[in-house]
């Protein structure tokens, strides 16, 4: 079935879509405590907030491709992953109303309580997809019915947690970049040294997860030493990395931004490089028990309509995105309508 | 307490709180559309006030309607794994649908029609207001026709035996358009209509009683009331059709909300009662016939009864007994306040009969309680299958779960929840307090825009 293996690459590309947008304003949160004061944390606030909800939807998009067209990952996944869902899902919920309640009173206590909920409910929803990456890459105890027969503490081994980190730490960079697009004066200045010690800390943090992934788990360079084109994808995420300081220090902050976007992208291809064809590998018997793209897809006549409902509302959604992101291109002003 | 039960009381109580939201953000919507065009006609600025007020309600219910359907999505993975499996290549279909044609458009859109006053033209800005109400309108599409499929299953062929049996998609256009799902469509959205007008009716009869606003709460309390009452007219007729098509196709489902145990000619209607499980009756008041004649359209044939439905197969009759009754209940009041009230406008008495601007405040909680009654109506009365004739409720829930930890997520959620609620309250009454700004000049980059244009 040569469709299910395109509809895996749809839901790579939304994955990829979710990770570039959402990523910013995730990193935006996780950076929104280093703010001084109310007048800078409303700037952070209003960078985000004609787009985060849009950004947002993309991960609607991931768990709809992936119930539509591997409803068997999808259900094994989530029921598998429970009480990390339940913690994800607390982080979004929590997230999502503090922008919208934060800014809807004049005191100090509420508007603190709220800022504290969206850094930490930014950090939660960054930290739980790095998580479940790094499981993902690990393998999960399946069964033959692909059913989970682990406990809560399968998810949280060291390697697991560190992905989470890197994903934390990525993101930051991510929206530290897209922070120094957005403001200017003082705070702009303030923000562009944030950038460098981002970058550090991921390039250390991935670093170490490469080596660890090297070591540890040889089944994800398989595929590269069968394909040795793919290694492209590894020294594209390095370089990548590595362009974005340089643009930093060269002032052309749009490009820098677009350098973090196409790092994310080549990390989360990277990912799947490794671990293609699987989708859901069995640590007990990877051989029969796990998830691939071949045993776990939608019927064909799905994956047809699937694929139409696709080719009309895509170029739709991207269109009006990139309008949107003209629109509210430039430096933040606040005025009567912001946050 | 099983997981299975501990789930089906999460999903219940997730889906409800989460159905408190997007009915008032496509009923705004709607509105919005409505007098944001009236602004663009008439250039009285009093509608822009009016636009600007309810924008940012609406942004109230849209934040909690995201925050809460992201839970919906997800759950479906989380408790209702084996369901996931069997449903997912019918059901995955249309969510993708909804996700790719209603929630970017919404999401996208609404950025814009929150912060873009000063940045697009005034002809811009309220073509993506009209983007949000479509998107809006689109997600209850596409998942009311998914909740139809599980009701009336159509389009699709069995796969597979055991632990791997699924239902697989034959014919795309039969799925979507099945036997119940038009009408159940058009009765969603009516009800949705009806709890934003009824939101609107309710803050304008406050602002008449405490003589606030009087010319934003006169024109919305107008255009309200009038919509409501063309509104509450054709729910009824929509109603009709809705009930006549579970007869058709789910009659243990019509049996349990009428009530009906033994199948008898001129099957009578209960206008109040309650049953009685152990002598199988109904107390309560019945006129003989009149179920027969809003069945058949004549008062004789008789409606299909508990006793023609294996044991095994029959909902809990007194939850949807009762609730249907309520959702009836909920509409007749709404009719009461939405006549009398429109009457009194038109007379000219409105804003002096306190007792009825005081019952109009509180009728924005009747869409609500009927919309909840509703669907405790569809979904109660659907029992024991999760997908019709097909898939068993008990059969779709994750088969890994763990006792405690259906029980911690149920604790947390219903908390969250909660604080979500109270603190939506809090915001809606300070704002509602605050009232609409008053609009003394229209933004200048607006207005000039206006005036060149328009």
């Amino acid at each position: 079935m040569t469709l299910a293996y395109v509809w895996y690459f749809v839901v790579l590309l939304a994955i990829i879509c979710y990770a570039m947008l959402d990523g910013f304003d995730l990193g935006v949160g996780v950076l929104h405590l280093f703010a001084r004061n109310d007048e800078e944390r409303r700037i952070f606030l209003n960078s985000i907030g004609p787009v985060w909800d849009g950004n947002e939807v993309w991960l609607v998009i991931v768990g709809g491709t992936l119930f539509a067209g591997f409803p068997d990952v999808f259900a094994t996944i989530f029921s598998s992953f429970y009480i990390p869902t339940m913690i994800l899902l607390m982080g979004l919920i929590y997230r999502a109303v503090s922008i919208e309640f934060r800014s809807k009173e004049t005191s100090t206590r509420w508007r603190q309580n709220w800022d504290i909920i969206f850094a930490l409910g930014s950090f939660v929803i960054a930290f739980g997809v790095g998580v479940l990456l790094g499981n993902l890459v690990d393998g999960i105890p399946l069964d033959a019915e692909y059913n989970f027969v682990g406990s809560f503490w399968t998810f949280v081994k060291p390697f697991d947690l560190l992905v989470g980190v890197m994903t934390v730490a990525l993101f930051a960079m991510h929206g530290a970049i897209y922070l120094v697009m957005k403001t200017e004066g003082e705070l702009h200045d303030r923000i562009r040294t944030w950038v460098p010690r981002c970058i550090a800390s991921f390039l250390i943090l991935y670093i170490v997860v490469t080596l660890i992934t090297l070591y540890r788990k040889p089944y994800m360079v398989d595929n590269m030493r069968d394909h040795p084109a793919l290694f492209l994808i590894p020294l594209g995420t390095l370089v990548s990395i590595l362009f974005v300081p340089y643009l930093m220090s060269k002032k052309r902050d749009g490009w820098a931004f677009l350098a973090s976007c196409l790092s994310i992208a080549l990390l989360i291809s990277l990912v799947a490089a490794g671990t293609f064809p699987y989708i859901v590998r069995s640590s007990i018997d990877p051989q029969n028990n796990s998830l691939l793209i071949s045993n776990s897809s939608a019927s064909l006549l799905t994956l047809k309509i699937l694929m139409i409902i696709v080719a009309i509302g895509v170029p739709l959604v991207l269109a009006y995105g990139f309008y949107i992101y003209r629109v509210f291109r430039g430096k933040v002003k606040l005025d009567e309508s912001s946050y | 307490m099983d997981p299975l039960i501990l789930s089906r009381i999460q999903f219940a109580m997730t889906s409800m709180f989460h159905y408190l939201y997007p009915p008032l953000s496509i009923g705004i919507s709607l509105y919005l559309v409505f007098i944001e065009g009236m602004y663009l006609k008439t250039k009285d600025p009093l509608y822009l006030q009016m636009t600007k007020f309810w924008v940012k309600v609406f942004g109230l219910t849209f934040a909690l309607g995201v925050a809460t359907g992201l839970v919906q999505v997800f759950n479906f993975g989380t408790n209702w794994a084996d369901y996931s499996r069997y449903v997912g290549d019918v059901f995955g279909s249309a969510l993708g649908a909804e996700g790719i044609f209603a929630f970017f458009l919404e999401a996208g859109f609404f950025g814009l029609v929150l912060f873009g006053w000063n940045r697009v033209s005034p002809k811009v800005h309220y073509f993506a207001t009209i983007c949000v109400a479509i998107g809006a309108h689109f997600s209850a599409v596409w998942i009311v026709v998914a909740n139809s499929w599980m009701q009336t299953p159509q389009g699709f062929k069995i796969v597979g035996t055991g632990a791997k049996t699924k239902a697989v998609v034959t014919n795309f256009w039969e799925m979507i358009f099945n036997p119940s799902s038009m009408d159940r469509l058009v009765h969603v959205l009516l009800g949705c209509w009806l709890t934003g007008l009824f939101l609107i009716i309710s803050i304008s009869a406050f602002y008449m009683l405490k003589n606030r606003h009087r010319d934003f709460a006169k024109k919305s309390m107008k255009v309200a009331l009038a919509l409501s009452c063309f509104v509450l007219i054709l729910q009824l007729i929509s109603a009709d059709s809705t009930a006549r098509g579970v007869a058709q196709n789910q009659p243990s489902k019509l049996a349990a909300m009428e009530g009906v145990y033994q199948t008898k000619k001129s099957t009578p209607m209960t206008l109040i009662g309650w049953v009685d499980r152990k002598s199988e009756t109904v107390k309560g008041i019945k006129i003989p016939g009149l179920l027969s004649f809003f069945v058949y359209r004549n008062f004789t044939t008789p409606v299909e009864g508990f006793d023609n439905i294996p044991k095994d197969e029959r909902p809990p009759i007194q939850p949807v007994f009762q609730a249907y009754h309520m959702m009836i209940y909920m509409w007749s009041a709404m009719v009461l306040g939405a006549f009398v009230g429109f009457f009194l406008l038109w007379r000219k008495k409105l804003e002096k009969s306190k007792w009825v601007l005081r019952f109009l405040i509180i009728s924005v909680i009747f869409p609500q309680v009927a919309n909840m009654s509703g669907w405790m109506t569809a979904e109660i009365g659907r029992q024991p299958w999760v997908v019709w004739k097909l898939l068993r409720t008990a059969n779709g829930v994750s088969p890994n779960l763990v006792n405690s930890q259906v029980l911690g997520s149920l604790i947390m959620l219903f908390s969250i929840y909660v604080s979500l609620l109270l603190t939506f309250l809090f915001l809606l009454d300070r704002k509602i307090k605050q009232g609409p700004e008053e609009q003394k000049e229209v933004p200048l980059a607006y207005s000039k825009k206006l005036g060149a244009k328009g």
